[in-house]
């Protein structure tokens, strides 16, 4: 019983260490391809409307609402100590420094990480990649450096998408709905949110576009066991990259504090 | 030519290719066969440099390719053209993307001539009119007549196929035999074929290869097979479900 248990414990360990293993492997391969020629803008462009523009939607429906939300949440509580003139601070700090980014970072892996872990997975399982590599063609930096690098400079913008939209949907509420003079409500605001706060989101976001993207495609490019395989890498890229998202935005906030 | 030296490959502790030595001639048809699963995709992965071995060499002509590092490798792939099982054709690009597609990654030909050497192609396999069609709007046969078309278009030194007839109808299956033999006969490739499709085995082989529990255990020209008592030959190339290979 004990050395069955032990058993699993050290397969998941020799899993958990080669998977990690072979993720920094695949991130090091993609940084050095990324700068070798001959550089496929094409598919970087390709990559970067599918990361990016297909999903400012979502983004901004996602960011409007939270806004509006925490406007609403913030004012009841700051109405107490009569400081409902710090509603717009409020959202515009917590949407710049943390849900901006960090929202964005789990709606998109949740739209374009699974589905870029089921297209490589696809590809894997249809012997697609072994085509690439049997033209002489490098699949990663084929596949995953347009995919990592899409993810790393489409991120921020859609941060910047959600953060705006976040602020205008608690300036709804706030002004339009709860009756705070719009004129304090903006100048609050300008007043309480420096450009390092702004920064410091739009950093966290790059790590989530490289977390994102290099999650995905490492579950979809080693993919194994036909369309249960796919699914898996699919589910697993979501998660993992969601979890690592949410630890990486804990480490990243203890040290830009 | 390619020489397959005592090569070795086991994952995890299935021993799959047990000390495989194999001459393949220059020009010629050479036909490995063998039951599912006894390795002649792994055998041919070798050669493509997708899987490298435990022990054993390749050599094609005078180069040793299993020990070449990736970029290297690269350079001796330029020289094959493969054709999948499957096709391998990439879903997101058309029938023309797909066959063009070596040309645009290794040549300096403009759009114009690239889509002018694809129709060659095309035309060399059967097919006309379809360079704009997407592989999900073609049938299996269609499928691997573009996939044979992609596998030809840099005009390759030796093309591997693995399987080409799995999943054809009879018919498509001796069509695509006929093709086989005619792009060989025109091109004078070095052809490499896996497959367990005897009839088609027996109409296009210059030299047959049985791999059998990880070796190669006969081989021959096609009369040369036919006369061959060996008893796990003779089950194999008869079909037959008594004698000494089990079926489990």
């Amino acid at each position: 019983m004990m050395r069955e248990y032990l058993e699993r414990l050290g397969k998941t360990a020799e899993r958990f260490v080669d998977s990690t293993g072979q993720m920094a492997l695949m991130l090091a391969q993609a940084a050095m391809y990324a700068f070798l020629p001959p550089i496929k803008f094409r598919n970087i462009f390709k990559q970067m409307e599918f990361v990016g523009v297909q999903s400012l939607f979502v983004v901004i429906l996602t960011g409007s609402f939270t806004g509006m939300v925490l406007a609403l949440q913030s004012y009841n509580a700051l109405k107490r100590f009569g400081a409902e003139s710090l509603v717009g601070p409020t959202v515009a700090l917590s949407m710049a420094r943390e849900l901006g980014p960090v929202l964005t970072g789990l709606m998109v892996t949740g739209r374009a990480g699974s589905a870029m872990a089921t297209e490589l997975g696809t590809m894997r399982v249809t012997e697609q990649i072994d085509a690439l590599i049997t033209m002489a063609v490098n699949p990663v930096k084929y596949l995953v450096v347009p995919r990592i690098l899409a993810g790393i400079l489409m991120f921020p913008i859609l941060t910047i998408v959600t953060d705006f939209v976040g602020v205008v949907g608690g300036y709804m509420i706030g002004v339009r709905l709860l009756g705070i003079n719009p004129g304090v409500y903006i100048g609050r605001t300008i007043d309480f949110v420096q450009v390092d706060d702004i920064v410091t989101g739009l950093t966290k976001s790059i790590v989530f576009g490289l977390i994102t993207t290099l999650v995905a495609s490492y579950h979809g490019f080693y993919a194994t066991g036909g369309a249960e395989g796919v699914g898996r890498a699919a589910t697993s890229s979501v998660v993992l990259g969601s979890v690592l998202i949410l630890v990486s935005d804990y480490l990243m906030s203890s040290f830009m504090v | 030519m390619i020489k397959i030296i005592n090569l070795k490959k086991s994952f995890g502790d299935k021993k799959v290719l047990d000390g495989v030595n194999l001459e393949i001639e220059k020009g010629k048809i050479t036909v490995i066969i063998g039951r599912s699963g006894e390795g002649k995709s792994v055998l041919i992965k070798h050669i493509m440099g997708l899987l490298r071995p435990d022990e054993g060499s390749i050599f094609l002509d005078d180069l040793e390719i299993t020990s070449m590092r990736e970029r290297d490798f690269n350079e001796v792939r330029k020289r094959f053209g493969m054709l999948f099982q499957g096709a391998a054709l990439f879903d997101s690009m058309t029938v023309a993307g797909n066959v063009g597609f070596p040309l645009k990654e290794h040549t300096d030909l403009n759009d114009e001539d690239i889509i002018k050497v694809v129709r060659e192609k095309l035309k060399r396999v059967g097919l006309v009119g379809v360079e704009e069609m997407m592989p999900a709007e073609l049938s299996g046969g269609m499928k691997k007549r573009v996939g044979l078309a992609r596998a030809i278009v840099m005009d390759p030194e030796i093309v591997l196929f693995d399987e080409p007839t799995t999943g054809l109808d009879p018919i498509m299956s001796d069509s695509i035999s006929d093709l086989v033999l005619d792009t060989q006969r025109v091109l004078k490739t070095t052809y490499i074929l896996i497959t367990h499709d005897i009839p088609f085995t027996y109409k296009i082989a210059d030299k047959i290869a049985m791999l059998h529990e990880g070796k190669i255990i006969e081989q021959g020209s096609v009369e040369e097979m036919k006369a061959n008592p060996d008893p796990i030959l003779r089950q194999f190339l008869e079909g037959r479900a008594e004698g000494p290979i089990k079926v489990y």
